[in-house]
């Protein structure tokens, strides 16, 4: 059974649609990468995979594990293991990065989390990532780079080890060395945790250090082309325009 | 007053304390009782004196018009005095089982309770047992309750009890209190000491319709440093009780203080406190306040800067559930050359409620090279809760610069839909939100104390 599938999704906000009769599969264990020019709706689809209530649904369905889910709260979808990584992650004032963590821990386990065991284990995972110690009392994303975000981004998916990630440029903003150690985390989470991803990406760089399976194109609202790894290296040479001319 | 009313309003009383009073006023107020409190007290004739020349300033002052609604504020059913059991204790030991049962029920965590050793506790109006460390004793620090101040220490009690920071005549509420203050804490400290432990009080009332008008005098001599601490919390009561503080608080040259408070009476408590310190030549003076609960809440710490270089932050947050009206804020005056001052004040409002930041910055003719700046924060829950800003600045000297930021807003949902991507509740989402809008407060308080805001306002989120 797959564990993402899509079907003739249409998708608008505020009256415009967005996205127009999109089709994808995903099965489990998969690593698909998701590109396509500015304006194409990948960030529209990756938000409403996870449920944003501004994104309406006028069509198609979305099935996660073989059961619909557009009737499912965005808490319950990542409950039940989808995790969306933001290209913009939100500043939250006051809470620490370990506070946030901790609470989602929780809610993942509707349970309490023992506090200094969790501690203990978070520790583990900064180290393991290259992250100081420091960055868990540090309030959420508030004064962070546009990499300490995106690897914060990467860490939490690492706490919460979800089935399905979508990634939204990830990649964006980063240089070489941010964009190593981010594809770093993402690629110990594939090979380790079973992860499953849709990578969303502007760019052909980051598959250089995340090897997906399956590219899609993305054009105006749906998937125009699919094909493997050597796909986006076409891409990367021939542009965008070349899908849109086809 | 006839035993038959005792009883009959401890009948009436719905917590679990059950202490029996030597003696409680009945309700309502005029010279007579103010006498018999004063002789209940064995005080001095000075004290009687101040009392009743309060008390004719009280009968002729109107009732504050520019702020909240207090009409319903009806003095003649207000008791001014009540008084545990004749009784002090300096060992926790002997705290009575009535008090510990309150406190029990109030939900006080273990943690707290052993911060209760070293402090002045005030039960219903007057301060139960005193127990000040006794190394602080010895470097002639004096804690005590006013009540004792007044007869151990009448030189210093004349010269600072409400003459020259809050005299009665400051408004109404203050002349009320000169009338029929009762309990509070006395701190002295002399020349050069920092106290590094915070020395802390709890006050709590426990009597329908019992007005609370506790006297907080601190006095910190030049270089020297005190933190002091008080809480509130309050059984519910079905009868409408006013609560009239004063806090008077001395910062000489050099010294400083920092007051810290969190106030959560039950919402049927008006809230109408006078809070000021002045404060002398490169004095420091901190206030940090939460105020929780209450029906209506007037709050506004005064700093008046007198001396060149002092220094007064304000920091405080205010949240106002169904019913409640807060209005809080600061006022400061800088009055004096190179002064300064910080005033950050945030609310929460919720379910109807409403936050009113009010605040007056003055820098005076005197005041060359003053610096002010003042932060306002409102967070708004729901559409039906509202927020209003009203800041003054008078800038009297142009060598000087102020600097004013509010921002009010409902919380973001961008936000909420970010935490709750991550599998928290709304709900939960909510109140990470609000914990983190509280923070900065938050960190500035004791650990338990910390604790305590935060339950406070996770119970309030909840509509508890």
């Amino acid at each position: 059974m797959p564990l993402l599938e899509i079907k003739d999704l249409h998708v608008e906000i505020e009256g415009k649609e967005i996205i127009k009769g999109l089709d994808l599969t995903m099965n489990p264990f998969e690593v698909h990468a998701l590109m396509g020019p500015n304006g194409s709706g990948k960030s529209t689809l990756s938000y409403t995979i996870m449920g944003h209530p501004k994104y309406k649904v006028t069509g198609g369905d979305i099935l996660y594990n073989g059961e619909s889910i557009l009737n499912i709260g965005v808490d319950e979808r990542a409950r039940r293991g989808i995790f969306l990584g933001f290209q913009y992650p939100m500043e939250v004032s006051g809470v620490s990065v370990e506070n946030f963590l901790r609470t989602a821990a929780e809610a993942k386990e509707q349970k309490d989390v023992p506090i200094l065991a969790f501690h203990k284990a978070l520790t583990k995972r900064i180290e393991a990532m290259a992250i100081p110690q420091s960055f868990l009392d540090r309030y959420l994303n508030e004064g962070f780079s546009g990499g300490e975000k995106k690897r914060n981004e990467i860490l939490q998916m690492a706490v919460l080890l979800p089935q399905l990630a979508v990634l939204d440029e990830i990649d964006s903003g980063l240089d070489i060395d941010a964009l190593r150690l981010v594809s770093d985390g993402i690629n110990k989470l594939i090979k380790e945790d079973h992860l499953t991803l849709l990578l969303i990406t502007h760019y052909q760089r980051i598959l250089d250090y995340i090897n997906p399976r399956f590219v899609h194109i993305m054009v105006d609202g749906k998937i125009v082309k699919s094909g493997g790894y050597e796909l986006a290296k076409q891409l990367d040479k021939m542009g965008y325009e070349w899908v849109k001319e086809e | 007053m006839s035993a038959a009313t005792v009883e009959e309003l401890e009948k009436n009383q719905e917590q679990p304390a059950d202490s029996s009073y030597v003696f409680r006023s009945s309700k309502g107020l005029n010279e007579d009782i103010i006498r018999e409190i004063s002789a209940q007290k064995k005080e001095p004739g000075w004290m009687l004196a101040k009392r009743i020349e309060s008390y004719n300033i009280f009968k002729k002052k109107p009732i504050p018009a520019w702020g909240p609604d207090l009409s319903k504020l009806n003095f003649d059913e207000i008791i001014f005095y009540i008084r545990p059991e004749d009784y002090k204790a300096m060992k926790w030991e002997d705290v009575p089982e009535a008090i510990k049962k309150t406190y029990d029920a109030l939900g006080i965590p273990e943690a707290e309770k052993k911060y209760l050793a070293g402090l002045v506790a005030q039960y219903e109006s007057e301060a139960v047992y005193t127990n000040l460390k006794k190394v602080w004793e010895s470097k002639g620090v004096i804690f005590t309750d006013m009540d004792s101040a007044v007869k151990e220490y009448p030189e210093l009690v004349k010269e600072y009890f409400m003459t020259k920071c809050v005299p009665p005549a400051d408004n109404k509420f203050s002349a009320l209190h000169g009338a029929v203050w009762s309990g509070g804490s006395f701190v002295y400290v002399p020349k050069g000491i920092k106290v590094e432990i915070p020395l802390q009080t709890y006050f709590r009332m426990n009597t329908k319709s019992s007005g609370q008008f506790e006297h907080t005098l601190i006095i910190v001599e030049p270089g020297a440093e005190v933190h002091y601490i008080e809480g509130c919390t309050a059984p519910r009561y079905s009868v409408s009780s006013l609560h009239s503080a004063v806090v008077e608080i001395f910062v000489k040259d050099g010294a400083r203080a920092r007051y810290t408070t969190i106030q959560n009476w039950s919402t049927d408590v008006y809230n109408l406190n006078t809070k000021r310190a002045i404060v002398y030549e490169n004095g420091i003076m901190e206030w940090v306040g939460g105020s929780m609960g209450s029906g209506v809440t007037m709050l506004y710490p005064a700093s008046i800067l007198r001396g060149r270089g002092a220094r007064a932050e304000h920091l405080n947050i205010a949240f106002a559930g169904k019913g409640q009206v807060k209005d809080t804020g600061a006022k400061v005056i800088l009055a004096a050359p190179d002064t300064s001052a910080s005033v950050i004040s945030k609310s929460i409002s919720k379910d109807g409620g409403k936050s009113i930041y009010r605040g007056l910055v003055r820098i005076g003719r005197e005041a060359a090279g003053a610096k002010a700046h003042v932060e306002c924060q409102s967070l708004m829950l729901d559409d039906k809760s509202s927020v209003d800003t009203i800041p003054i600045i008078e800038q009297f000297t142009p060598r000087s610069s102020v600097g004013h930021e509010a921002t009010v807003g409902k919380i973001d949902e961008e936000q909420l839909f970010y935490l709750m991507s991550r599998g928290i509740s709304r709900d939960d989402a909510v109140a990470l939100v609000v914990r983190g809008f509280i923070e900065p407060v938050a960190k500035e308080l004791p650990m338990g104390y910390a604790v305590e805001l935060n339950r406070l306002i996770q119970l309030e989120m909840k509509g508890a």
